[in-house]
């Protein structure tokens, strides 16, 4: 099976031959994977503050930087450069980032960026894409190279069963009159799990793009059930999304509840990433007990 | 005109440089600003860009008149200069240490594009304080970026100091250095535009008034 970060690097070498804008900069993390001959491909070693400058530099030249690392030295370490050299220049870039919120805990703290999204919600102008499958990936990622806006694109090791279409805002997998229930990427098919297990009827969203944030698509799911009752899954810290999911719905009385990675404390725990989804109740079991506690009578 | 004291004084301290770049050694001009192959100059040191404007606007980018009501809520010159906002400013800047990672950047896009054009970045020896000039010194070095020129201007504003001298930071990584009098018009000119086929670091020193 592919995995998202081959989809990720077979998508982009394609696009290298074929688009001379495209460049790529790393620093170390998968460079081996990109032409190391080619001008356009730069690996600056382990220093992120650099890699996104360079980028910056790139964008500013005409280029279309591809910049990638784990999420935490793409998204946390540089966030002053992401703001500064490719934002306040006005320049766009695709940045592609692998680890997610805890793909591989045994690394620990210094691994995991569930604060990623967050982070890119304070700077204006940039798309955000959590892909579910690595099938989603190829298609999200060949627009976002032939765009010129800021983009950034979440992958991850955890995937659902199979991928579905991408790029026209949320789409509805099943329809509900209790409430709706809206799974961001890897996060949709334990949400299907759970439903089904309590069996809710609920109308189940899917986004493999948050940012722009389908508010029209939200709506309209809201006014085709008998409760405006909302229940938000996603990847990242949860809550995430409440600014836009409140503004979505303003002239809508509702009930709205987050679920994601939780925000109280730092698990000091390695394991599993099934152990830390158990941890933040975001396995099938925990997920059923919030659509079971939410979407009651 | 108000603004810290460091602001002022790094207006006063970039003034020459500037102004020899500006006069003779940029590829740029009004006309030529959106030219792939123009050289680009970035200031780095964003602090006290009140010579910089005076410059642009002496040189035709901008108009004399928009000096008067600097910083007001609708004048596109502030205290930090805004590429989005002010005509021939390449990059916007004053947060310290983004100015060289850029400038490498740039000079790579100019090399890949197979241009004319160089890239020239200011930076201020307080300013290299900041890790990420550290990691672009090396990396502009170890990518052989011939087409770079930084300009460190040296008014000795580092809390710490660089013991051995700034210009053998550079040098150490394997950058063409030279050092020369930060107000001296010819000096400037000289070392401005002496061949390079790596990348070049002009250490200007500015002798602080006390």
């Amino acid at each position: 099976m592919t995995t998202m970060r081959e989809a990720f690097i077979t998508t982009v070498n394609e696009e290298l031959e074929n688009d001379p804008r495209i460049a790529v900069v790393t620093a170390v993390i998968s460079a081996s994977n990109f032409p190391r001959d080619r001008e356009r491909v730069v690996d600056v070693g382990i220093r992120e503050q650099t890699m996104v400058g360079v980028a910056g530099g790139l964008a500013l030249a005409g280029l279309r930087p591809v910049v990638h690392s784990y999420a935490p030295f793409l998204v946390e370490r540089p966030y002053e450069q992401i703001k500064l050299d490719i934002g306040h220049q006005d320049v766009g870039a695709v940045f592609v980032s692998i680890g997610a919120s805890y793909d591989d805990p045994v690394w620990g703290r210094t691994h995991q960026s569930p604060g990623d999204v967050a982070l890119f919600d304070t700077l204006p102008g940039w798309t955000v894409h959590v892909p579910g499958h690595a099938d989603e990936v190829t298609p999200l990622l060949r627009q976002a190279l032939k765009d010129d806006n800021r983009v950034y694109v979440r992958l991850s090791l955890h995937e659902n069963a199979q991928a579905y279409p991408v790029g026209e805002g949320f789409t509805a997998l099943r329809h509900g009159k209790r409430g709706v229930v809206l799974a961001v990427g890897p996060m949709l098919d334990r949400v299907l799990k759970a439903v089904d297990a309590e069996n809710a009827d609920l109308t189940v969203l899917y986004a493999a793009t948050v940012r722009p944030f389908d508010s029209d698509g939200l709506r309209r799911a809201v006014e085709e059930t008998d409760h405006a009752d909302v229940l938000v899954v996603e990847p990242y810290l949860e809550g995430t999304s409440a600014h836009l999911v409140s503004e979505a719905l303003q002239q809508i009385p509702h009930r709205v509840r987050y679920v994601g990675v939780k925000r109280h404390a730092e698990l000091r725990n390695y394991g599993t990433a099934e152990d830390h989804d158990a941890a933040h109740d975001l396995d099938v079991v925990g997920l059923g007990s919030a659509v079971r506690s939410f979407f009651r009578g | 005109m108000t603004g810290d004291e460091k602001h002022e004084w790094a207006a006063a301290s970039t003034i020459d440089v500037l102004w020899v770049l500006y006069d003779r050694v940029l590829n740029v001009t009004p006309a030529t600003v959106d030219d792939p192959d123009r050289d680009r100059f970035l200031l780095s040191k964003g602090h006290g860009p009140m010579a910089y404007y005076a410059v642009l606007a002496e040189k035709g980018f901008i108009s004399e008149s928009t000096l008067d009501d600097w910083t007001s809520w609708d004048s596109p010159l502030g205290q930090h200069p805004d590429r989005v906002l002010v005509n021939g400013v390449e990059i916007s800047s004053g947060s310290l240490g983004h100015g060289l990672p850029i400038a490498v950047g740039t000079a790579l896009g100019q090399r890949i594009a197979k241009s004319t054009g160089r890239t020239f970045v200011l930076v201020g020896d307080g300013e290299l304080d900041e890790g990420s000039n550290h990691e672009a010194i090396a990396v502009a070095a170890r990518l052989n970026v011939a087409n770079l020129t930084a300009i460190v201007i040296d008014n000795q504003n580092s809390m710490h100091g660089w013991p051995g001298g700034i210009a053998s930071r550079f040098a150490v990584e394997g950058w063409q250095t030279a050092e020369i009098d930060g107000r001296d018009h010819e000096a400037i000119f000289t070392a401005l535009t002496a061949p390079h086929d790596r990348p070049y670091a002009v250490v200007a020193k500015i002798e602080k008034s006390s």
